[in-house]
């Protein structure tokens, strides 16, 4: 029964969503306020009803009801509680139900949050999104329904899939959808400006918070991501270049590039055409992402079982929802000012190099991931693309990046004088030569000069993020400036933007000597024997086996010691879940700021002895860490008082002049 | 390029992928052509899955065309096709033999006994060596081999009613009748 009602919430949303795509875009054309006032409490219904149908398919794994399709494929009696909940995103059926659960919870979400926008303008964006939401839910009624009974009923379910068995995993998908569907906000931001054919600077300051929002939520959830397949995957790597890693990086890069552009269409009035065009490209790249998981037309290790109706299906919306965008855009854009008039050097010249960055790196993974596509369909054989392209690419790109990334805190809006800016940056270039060519030399040999590059781009970026702070605070005295600072005068995006490129530093500094100086060995260890490795000396004590809630495993022990001084020890298990008997790695890692010791352990050999894999991970952690400082600077940057206020003041005054934001941010 | 049609652009470019993805949509990534087609079938000599005690090998097998399908019980795809592997079973248009593959053996059995069984005989491939001869790299996989041993095709996935209509069914009907 609780299933049917299930079933019945996720049509009675869909109905909600036609009424919301509809009439609140007709009353908004027509001048009908009465149809556009229909926006939000339509908002609120189909949220309540994809909420209902959440909760039946949540209840469905909780007590077990294998009569239920999808709950006797991916559920099973013995799963504990938070994997029983997980389980409901752990396949392709139920992870479609998050998706359209959280697109209504961001419809919600501007509904409540934006009251001081035009009524008209709220009423065409929670549209567009009940647009987005029809496509989302008639895909899962008509091809993926998660309701979907099954009989005989199965004693027992199929369980989750064990690599999905674990807290990192249990929360990564709902952070990354949080964050592709954030981009259908400002997805529809950009087509309800569109439709009214007024990209102003209220447009993009609107969007921003949203969009900034969306991207901390992929910033999580890419981290999340690679931290989970470092340690669950058995084998150390933190990134594979997979198509579905891919399809979540693309819209990150995106949508970098958006809060970028959106940072001087606010301020500026320029690049509206190019900001829109962000817009539509950030949440298209989502959409994609989508396609090449669900549709199989790529192979991947994150797969959800290929169909092609299922592929057929999701290509006709993107050709609905993007084609259609973009035959918006072309009948739109040219009619559109261009504003803020700047010069070859200043903030947004560098704004502009920076994006244009982001979208070309963005075009190659396009390519490096659809290329065994592009082969296959014009016959040329079967390739795969794998880490040195994608590689060799981002070490081209990103110096470059990082170099505008420095210089942009420090240019002036509008124009720059050349030499004031050299003299700027004089100490920080010397800095980072001199401290790239003093990480260079000590380790002359293979992979050193990338080493001093990794130094040099990293330190030229923490200076320059320095000297941006010297600057800001140079009328304030004393011990106190910062606080004062930011007592007077908040400045969250500010302090958010020097925090998350300094997370771009500190992932850098350990992408590189991770990728340069790991260690690794494959070893056969007797109990009792003892190993070294990179100075740190492993002695094994043997495997027992241990009993878990569903699973079984085999557990080493090993005593790490580094001179002597015990260091950890460490107990990698080989788990084999009961119902799919797929064996699994559990590492044993100890973390440390400065280095992660990494066992994984193999096969058992003859003699109580076994293959195992040590590993020595400098710096690995700071990979992680950057994320989480780009994250949390993009969160200081989301929740600055500047939007609230800018806000209030812009329906107090609709027209606000350009520029007047100014006056709190940036080295006016 | 005049000023208006600059922002038809992005559109061509999406129209241009939306072409290459429906493209893609008709080839299967998973298809890589298998080196064993058009090859005698390797030998193997393997445990009976029933029946411990008795062996079942490539010679027990050969003389008619039949399927030989890899399956485990940890594969959820396996599952899947199960279906679609009894309903061609009781066709009786083919003789379906089954590698299981990396298993256990009380697990596979009570698979077939719970989940009904449609193959002939199942060799039982504890610790997968004949699957490396197969060249399998991942269950299942389904072979379609002639009277003279020789495999004809290999479809990696599960089965399908549609693929055993279009390419399986079609196939065997061309083998049984062709005298080669």
């Amino acid at each position: 029964m609780i299933p049917e009602l299930g079933h019945f919430a996720l049509i009675l949303a869909l109905a909600m969503a036609l009424v919301l795509a509809i009439m609140p875009m007709i009353g908004s054309l027509s001048n009908t306020p009465s149809w556009v006032a229909l926006a939000r409490p339509l908002a609120w219904g189909q949220f309540t009803f994809l909420l209902i149908a959440f909760a039946c398919l949540v209840n469905a794994f909780l007590v077990n009801d294998f009569s239920v399709t999808y709950v006797a494929q991916h559920g099973n009696t013995r799963l504990p509680n938070i994997y029983k909940i997980s389980a409901v995103w752990g396949a392709h059926e139920g992870s479609l139900l998050l998706w359209a659960f959280i697109l209504s919870g961001w419809t919600l979400a501007v509904a409540l949050f934006a009251r001081q926008l035009p009524d008209v303008m709220i009423g065409r964006v929670l549209a567009v999104m009940g647009m987005i939401s029809i496509g989302f839910l008639s895909f899962m009624l008509f091809t993926s329904n998660p309701f979907a009974r099954t009989f005989p009923v199965p004693l027992e379910g199929g369980d989750l899939n064990p690599l999905l068995q674990d807290f990192g995993l249990a929360i990564h998908p709902p952070m990354l959808y949080m964050g592709y569907v954030g981009l259908s906000v400002a997805f529809s931001f950009a087509i309800a400006a569109l439709v009214g054919g007024k990209l102003d600077i209220s447009w993009a300051r609107w969007s921003r918070p949203w969009t900034t929002v969306a991207w901390v939520f992929l910033t999580i959830g890419i981290t999340l991501g690679s931290w989970w397949a470092y340690y669950e995957l058995g084998w150390g790597g933190w990134w594979f270049w997979d198509p579905v890693e891919n399809a979540s990086f693309m819209p990150w890069l995106a949508a970098t590039a958006l809060i970028h552009s959106l940072a001087v269409t606010e301020k500026r009035g320029a690049f509206k055409r190019w900001t829109v065009l962000l817009s539509l490209l950030a949440f298209s790249l989502s959409l994609l992402g989508t396609f090449l998981v669900r549709s199989g037309v790529l192979t991947s290790v994150h797969s959800f079982a290929a169909d092609p109706a299922r592929g057929l299906f999701i290509l006709i919306f993107l050709c609905i929802v993007i084609g259609g965008s973009l035959v918006l855009y072309a009948w739109r854009a040219p009619n559109v000012t261009s504003g803020g008039e700047f010069s070859a050097l200043s903030r947004e010249s560098l704004l502009l190099g920076n994006n244009l960055l982001l979208i070309m790196i963005t075009a190659f993974i396009l390519l490096g991931t659809l290329a065994p596509l592009i082969y296959d369909a014009f016959g040329w054989g079967k390739i795969s693309v794998g880490f040195p392209w994608f590689n060799t690419m981002f070490v081209i790109f990103t110096p470059f990046l990082v170099l505008l990334m420095g210089l942009g805190p420090l240019t002036r809006w509008k124009q720059q004088d050349a030499a004031d800016l050299v003299r700027q940056f004089r100490i920080a270039l010397l800095a980072s030569l001199g401290a790239g060519l003093l990480a260079a030399l000590p380790l002359l040999h293979e992979g050193s000069v990338y080493a001093g590059l990794a130094v040099m781009l990293s330190v030229w970026l923490t200076t320059t993020l320095l000297l941006s702070l010297r600057k800001r605070l140079r009328h304030r005295q004393g011990f106190g400036a910062f606080l004062k600072d930011i007592r007077a005068r908040g400045g969250g995006s500010y302090y958010g933007m020097l925090l998350a490129h300094f997370g771009v530093a500190v992932f850098t500094i350990g992408v590189t000597f991770v990728t340069l100086f790991d260690v690794e060995k494959d070893v056969r260890m007797a109990p009792g024997e003892t190993l070294e490795l990179a100075g740190y000396t492993f002695r094994f004590d043997g495997v027992e086996k241990i009993q878990g809630p569903n699973y079984r495993a085999d557990r080493g022990t090993l005593h790490v010691s580094r001179h002597g001084q015990d260091v950890a020890v460490l107990k990698p298990e080989k788990r084999t879940y009961l119902v799919q008997t797929r064996p699994m790695t559990e590492a044993g890692i100890d973390a440390g700021f400065f280095r992660d010791i990494y066992v994984s352990l193999g096969e058992a050999l003859d003699a109580g002895s076994w293959s195992l894999r040590l590993y020595y991970k400098p710096l690995v952690r700071w990979i992680w860490l950057g994320g989480i400082l780009i994250a949390i600077g993009g969160l200081l940057a989301a929740f600055d008082r500047r939007y609230r206020l800018a806000v209030r003041r812009d329906v107090a005054a609709t027209a606000a002049p350009p520029g007047d934001a100014l006056a709190t941010e940036g080295p006016a | 390029m005049s000023r208006k049609l600059r922002y038809l652009v992005p559109l061509a470019v999406f129209l241009l992928l939306a072409g290459l993805l429906f493209r893609g949509l008709s080839l299967d990534p998973k298809l890589v052509p298998s080196p064993l087609i058009g090859k005698p079938m390797p030998a193997f000599t393997l445990p009976r899955l029933q029946d411990p005690d008795a062996t079942i090998s490539d010679a027990d097998l050969r003389g008619e065309v039949f399927l030989l399908n890899i399956w485990a019980t940890w594969c959820t795809a396996c599952r899947a096709e199960h279906d679609v592997l009894l309903q061609l079973a009781r066709t009786g248009k083919v003789k379906l033999y089954g590698l299981n593959y990396q298993d256990q053996r009380p697990d596979a059995q009570r698979w077939l006994r719970q989940l009904g069984n449609p193959y002939v005989a199942n060799a039982f491939d504890a610790d997968g060596r004949t699957g490396i001869d197969w060249g399998v790299y991942g269950a299942p996989e389904t072979f379609v081999i002639d009277r003279d041993g020789i495999i004809r095709h290999k479809h990696i996935g599960p089965l399908t009613v549609e693929v055993v209509n279009r390419d399986i069914l079609p196939l065997i009907e061309t083998l049984k009748s062709g005298r080669s």
